[in-house]
């Protein structure tokens, strides 16, 4: 197991290398300067604009640019925000938990009904169960995310008024934030009706973001649950007289699996992207909205920064999700 | 019925936060999280409304729901005869906010204001690189050419020394990068090695006192007890940070939130025949305008430049690009600023006349470019759109428009070549409220080859707004800016196409608010029923 970690550990080093050349020259190639963009239709001076660049290390070559922002990173310092003078790594995990809260909570609900929604459909291949959550399935998986956000929003807050339109926590509620996962300071915070608060404001931006992964989980599932039920093993533990549900849930959904991790742990990428939309949608306070901003203002550092960050997370969670296939299937472990 | 509940909850909320049995709370739905909290290191409209326009006060004010100065911190101000010494009477026993980061020992006095303008003149001061201060609006505004030195008479009067008479001054010090810091917190922030928090931690002398942020959530504010010009009606005031303009009119259907700005267009019907909205109005300070180049034929010739603009069917623009959201423009200087020449008449939209117009001055088989900007502005929220409206109106009479564009900032700084190729679509958007910020940042002669896209200079024009930027009597001043205006109409060296229009939907609950024709929002003054 440990070399298998080893050589695993082997291929993130260049990876992340590979990701530091990728996000430095991404935000450089897009075309846009960064001091003109800031002075707009105001304009600056030739003096004033040399001053600037000079203060902000463009005027530079490139590589020597590069190199500085490399060696920062070895020291743990990812550059300060040009547009609001903090370092990148405090706005970053200032704002990172409330994303990682919104996907945790979407990618539990996604797999809570992914997986049985397609094991089910599987187990009733072709009737009409099975249709109906794949149509289900397909039209979720092609709803634009933005329009679907609106319309839960019209039904369940402003409609219905079960649901808050937007935010973290009814405002109400003030307390400090020490871990900046609202439904645990909700509960340090002690006040009453907190928690409660935080737990409603989660619901739709939740459903919102689970969408697309649930869609693909449950489509996933089934399709590799209908090839594990035709195998050989399958049929002879129906034939022992197993029931139905110990072989559908023990025998053919441990070996359906695989396919089906490999879709969640790819799901974390999709969530953070998807997470762009539903965090500027619900005003919800993580990363999506920042990285956003941070382009569209060419800012270098926090794109270069915030890009690292989250590869590095997604590279960390696929690390984890071959080291979860060791585990079910014990082939890939020693292979 | 669901809005009773949520303001309730507003109203308990007051009670938690402020603790008084009657707090009353307005709730505003920002659109987005400010870049900090002092103001002049920054130049978005979000980090002022959350900073200067309620948390600092400034020398000299503008007053709410105008662009008129009025006294702020300064009392009275006496400007030398030959227009350069400015020797402002500060006011005594202002108080700065008590908050939980910060106790003032002591009042607002003349080191405030030395403190608040030498860190941004000055490269040695202290402030100069804290927080990586580049002072944008400062140097934007010239200030470090203008003034010459800035001496404190006593504690109570400050004198300001100008290289050059300069009589929009006072509007400058009136601008949100001049408030008013506090000398006493600044030292003691430096003795602590925090010198950052200046800009994390605001304290003003403003009606206003941040008591919490959470970035992209919600900023928290309480009324300052001791506000010099007497206690906000209002107790607490939040942003509640939600960039989606849709999900902001649902928090204001829901009550969630009392006032919110920057509706989209599409929702304006639904809004003025809600009952429980009252959807306010006015025209932006600013300008959109199609900026010949004056300099290369046959643009050189107003006669062409007057036929052009007739050409254009400005209301059609308004329905199309604005969505009603927009007013046509005459003058260059949108009808919010004092000195607006309504006098003027507009070239009037009458095809026939410009083919005649065009054929008098020789020209046949035009064909031009024109440029539009890639961004959305409030002066011109598709620049494309109205191109291609301008193109399909120009071909009527006979001129063939290409279309171009490039990315903004590149766009920014090729338009401003003096042999440009074709007619620009830019705007406009007021600093000061003083008409020499349009007129003679935009069309004067200086700004040839810089701001001045329609590359036009001028004499006539030029020897009134140089006049009137010498001149301190502000009826004289009027007068040979709308004397300007008229000269401008005649020569045409741009089409002005139009000024939006600002609207503003708050709950029916809110009273006295006024929109800011700075487009800032502004909450002292403002009242919340229950």
């Amino acid at each position: 197991m440990l070399s298998f970690l080893f050589r695993r550990l082997l291929t993130f080093l260049p990876t992340f290398f590979g990701v530091t050349v990728v996000s430095f020259a991404f935000i450089r190639l897009i075309p846009g300067d960064p001091i003109l963009l800031l002075a707009g239709e105001r304009g600056v001076s030739p003096e004033r604009y040399k001053e600037l660049s000079e203060q902000m290390g463009f005027d530079r070559p490139l590589w020597a640019q590069y190199l500085e922002y490399l060696g920062g990173l070895f020291q743990g310092d990812l550059g300060t925000s040009f547009v609001t003078k903090k370092p990148v790594v405090t706005e970053f995990f200032a704002l990172f938990p409330a994303t990682l809260e919104l996907s945790i909570c979407a990618i539990l609900l996604a797999v809570a009904l992914g997986i049985p929604a397609g094991v089910i459909a599987a187990v009733n291949r072709g009737k009409f169960f099975d249709q109906a959550l794949m149509t289900t399935a397909l039209i979720g998986y092609s709803m634009p995310i933005f329009w679907w956000a609106l319309l839960l929003i019209i039904v369940f807050s402003s409609g219905l008024g079960w649901t808050p339109v937007s935010g973290r926590i009814s405002l109400m509620y003030f307390f400090d934030t020490p871990t900046g996962f609202m439904l645990i300071d909700s509960l340090l915070s002690g006040q009453k009706g907190a928690f409660l608060s935080a737990v409603r404001h989660l619901i739709l931006p939740t459903i919102v973001l689970a969408t697309i992964p649930l869609a693909v989980i449950a489509r996933q599932t089934r399709s590799a649950m209908l090839e594990v039920l035709g195998e050989d093993y399958v049929r002879t533990a129906r034939a022992k007289g197993l029931a139905p549900l110990r072989v559908n849930g023990l025998h053919a959904l441990r070996n359906a699996m695989i396919p089906v991790v490999t879709v969640i742990g790819l799901s974390v990428g999709t969530l953070l992207a998807g997470a762009i939309l539903t965090e500027t949608i619900f005003s919800w306070p993580g990363i999506g909205k920042w990285m956003v901003d941070s382009i569209f203002r060419r800012d270098y550092q926090v794109v270069q920064g915030g890009l690292l960050l989250i590869a590095t997370i997604v590279m960390i969670v696929n690390l984890s999700v071959d080291v979860l296939y060791g585990f079910i299937n014990p082939k890939i472990r020693k292979g | 019925m669901k809005r009773i509940p949520a303001i309730a909850a507003a109203v308990t909320a007051a009670a938690l936060m402020g603790g008084a049995a009657s707090a009353s709370t307005l709730v505003y739905c920002s659109e987005g999280s400010p870049e900090g909290f002092d103001p002049a290191l920054f130049t978005s409209g979000t980090t002022f409304d959350a900073s200067a326009k309620n948390v600092y006060n400034r020398l000299v004010e503008f007053e709410r729901g105008t662009t008129e100065t009025i006294p702020g911190l300064a009392e009275s101000w006496d400007v030398s005869e030959d227009g350069t010494e400015y020797t402002f009477k500060l006011r005594q026993g202002v108080k700065f906010q008590d908050t939980e980061y910060f106790t003032p020992t002591r009042d607002f006095n003349a080191d405030d204001v030395i403190f608040t303008f030498e860190r941004q003149r000055l490269d040695d001061h202290p402030f100069n690189k804290a927080s990586g201060g580049t002072w944008e609006y400062f140097n934007g505004m010239s200030m470090p050419d203008l003034i010459a030195g800035i001496e404190k008479v006593d504690d109570y009067t400050v004198k300001f020394k100008l290289t050059r008479p300069e009589a929009p001054f006072v509007a400058n010090l009136a601008m949100d990068f001049a408030s008013i810091m506090s000398a006493e917190y600044a030292d003691k922030l430096a003795a602590d090695g925090k010198v950052e928090m200046l800009n994390q931690q605001p304290v003003g002398t403003g009606p206003f006192e941040m008591v919490g942020y959470q970035k992209d959530a919600v900023i928290r504010y309480q009324a300052h007890e001791d506000y010099f010009r007497g206690k906000a009606p209002i107790d607490n005031l939040v942003f509640a940070i939600t960039p989606d303009a849709s999900v902001r009119y649902q928090k204001l259907k829901a009550g969630e939130c009392h006032v919110m700005p920057y509706p989209n267009p599409a929702d304006l019907e639904a809004m003025k025949s809600d009952d429980q909205i009252n959807l306010m109005s006015q025209e932006g300070l600013n300008v959109g305008y199609l900026a010949y180049n004056t300099k290369v034929a046959p643009f050189d010739k107003p006669e062409v430049r007057k036929a052009l603009n007739m050409a254009i069917n400005k209301d059609a623009i308004i329905d199309v690009i604005f969505q009603g959201a927009g007013k046509v423009a005459k003058n260059p200087i949108p009808p919010t600023i004092w000195s607006y020449n309504d006098a003027v008449e507009d070239d009037g939209y009458d095809v026939e006349a410009a083919k005649k117009a065009l054929a008098d001055a020789g020209v046949s088989d035009l064909s031009m470019k024109i440029w539009a900007m890639p961004v959305q502005r409030p002066y011109n929220p598709n620049a494309r759109r109205m191109a291609e409206l301008i193109q399909e109106d120009f071909s009527k009479v006979g001129v063939n428009v290409e279309i171009v564009s490039y990315e903004w900032g590149e766009y920014l700084s090729r338009s401003k070549e003096e042999d440009r190729d074709g007619a620009v679509l830019l705007g406009w958007t007021g600093d000061n409220g003083d008409p020499d910020n349009f007129l003679a940042v935009l069309l004067g002669c200086d700004g040839v080859g810089g701001s001045n896209r329609a590359q036009w200079c001028h004499q006539p024009f030029e020897d009134l707004i140089q006049k009137a930027k010498v001149t301190s009597d502000k009826a004289e001043r009027t007068k040979l800016y709308e004397d300007a205006q008229v000269v401008f109409k005649e020569q045409a060296p741009w089409a002005t196409i139009a000024h939006s229009v600002v609207f503003e939907p708050i709950a029916k609950s809110v009273q006295d608010y006024k929109i800011d024709p700075f487009g800032g929002h502004i909450f002292y003054g403002v009242s919340v029923s229950e």
